[in-house]
């Protein structure tokens, strides 16, 4: 495998994720990296985001000490509220999620496929096996998009043409935004948007387990230092 | 008619052994800590309840609550989607021992197959974990074009939950993301018992504010100030404390 070439930080991912939240959306952020995608809404636009847990439109981390452990999010930290804050029960937060009316879910990933499908729940057979809301928030929301490393810590490619660990859903994923390009998935096919200008056509391809297909232009992918 | 008990020795009383027991909360929010500790008190004194089912959206976290359910060895079986935690030991050693069987259900799925249970609903279809290895061994069915799961009511004989406002008549109101799953385990057992941080008059919630009626509660008991388990996990808390 050939290294690496300068990759985004996961800031830069989220950064990048989050110019794509329209004013108005409605948005679930999974646990870990996804959630730095709330810090970076650009100015002028109020996305609404939902918590499994039965919150919409909550705030950002409250200042240690002042935490209150009754409004936490799915990741179990405490956020804060907000004017016109909701709550709700659980049956209700899922039928938000499964029943169509998010607009954006927002997810980690272990491996991609070409196909759509995602595993990001379980790395096998050992240890205690978790799943969370992962494998409801895979269905329903209108955009499902991944955030991660485009290559493993070992180099190898999460973005392939079948997942090899257990899936999270079927046919979910529509868009990824990795650390060297965005890519969306479209009828069984990765499609190539955006990629890293210092990055070749033929090193990003060496670095996807799986055709990069062209519909179109490619965008420079350019964020800010962050 | 009043539901209120006494304390908390009287509402969990009626725990049998084998039962199945749903416990509100997610996380820490919502956990009703005292009633879990009461039951524990009781096994202590007595040597039941257990081989108890829990149902709950976690597996517990440090050594209290229902962590502290299980470090005692009341619990056969656990029901939930996502036993980690900051601090899961305890339930990952009982699972590695073998001496407590998970049943993993999807967070969704858990909350829709208790809600069905409470309305009467044996069975319905979701997307969620088609085509994964939770969904292996269940009814798979079209519909417009999708698939979709085929998972079961889920009920219980007795459910343990935390609200903030009660009254005598059941009544309750909760406490912000202290909400979460428990509505939906008061409509789910066949007996619901409630510890409430203030117990008010009838009318002392606006009935536009109720969000349980006191139809699915069977027994109400006040406890002031109830603790969080955050706050006792960074005390370093253990339960009971002899066990320390």
């Amino acid at each position: 495998m050939t290294l690496t070439p300068i990759k985004l930080t996961p800031s830069q991912m989220a950064w990048r994720a989050a110019q794509d939240i329209a004013d108005g959306a409605y948005v679930n952020l999974g646990i870990g990296f996804p959630e730095m995608v709330a810090k970076f809404q650009p100015p002028g636009r109020e996305a609404i985001f939902h918590t499994e847990n039965g919150i919409l439109g909550f705030g950002e981390a409250p200042a240690p000490g002042a935490e209150d452990w009754d409004l936490i999010n799915a990741g179990k930290k405490a956020v804060t509220l907000k004017p016109g804050t909701a709550f709700f029960h659980h049956a209700d937060s899922f039928a938000m999620v499964r029943g169509g009316h998010l607009d954006v879910a927002i997810l980690g990933a272990y491996e991609v496929a070409e196909t759509g499908d995602l595993a990001n729940w379980s790395t096998g057979p050992k240890g205690v096996p978790a799943v969370g809301g992962a494998m409801d928030l895979v269905h329903g929301a209108k955009q499902v998009a991944v955030l991660t490393d485009h290559v493993t810590k070992d180099g190898k490619p999460k973005l392939l043409q079948r997942c090899t660990l257990p899936l999270t859903g079927v046919a979910c994923v529509t868009r990824i935004y990795s650390s060297l390009a965005v890519i969306d998935v479209d009828r069984g096919r990765f499609v190539l948007r955006e990629k890293l200008a210092s990055l070749s056509f033929d090193d990003l391809q060496a670095l996807t387990g799986a055709t990069l297909h062209l519909d179109g232009p490619v965008a420079d992918l350019t964020v800010p230092e962050l | 008619m009043d539901k209120t008990l006494p304390d908390l020795a009287t509402a969990v009383a009626g725990i049998d052994d084998g039962m199945t027991v749903m416990i509100g909360g997610f996380g820490g929010s919502g956990a009703p800590i005292e009633l879990i500790h009461a039951l524990i008190d009781r096994f202590v004194a007595t040597g039941h309840p257990r081989d108890l089912t829990v149902v709950n959206n976690n597996a517990g976290n440090g050594h209290v609550g229902l962590a502290a359910l299980i470090e005692a060895g009341m619990v056969r079986k656990l029901i939930c989607s996502f036993p980690r935690s900051a601090d899961p030991v305890v339930f990952t050693e009982a699972y590695r021992a073998g001496t407590i069987e998970l049943e993993l259900v999807p967070q969704g799925t858990l909350a829709e197959r208790i809600r069905a249970g409470g309305a009467g609903i044996p069975a319905f279809y979701t997307p969620t974990s088609f085509g994964t290895d939770l969904a292996q061994g269940k009814p798979v069915a079209e519909f417009e074009g999708r698939s979709y799961v085929q998972e079961r009511w889920l009920k219980a004989d007795v459910a343990l939950v935390k609200a903030h406002l009660g009254d005598r008549l059941g009544n309750l109101s909760y406490r912000m993301a202290g909400r979460n799953f428990n509505p939906l385990m008061c409509m789910a057992a066949a007996r619901t018992i409630v510890q409430v941080s203030q117990l008010v008059e009838p009318g002392g919630i606006d009935p536009e504010a109720v969000v349980t009626p006191g139809i699915f509660v069977q027994g109400v008991v006040e406890v002031p100030n109830p603790a969080q388990e955050e706050d006792l996990n960074r005390a370093g808390a253990v339960y009971p404390e002899a066990a320390a």
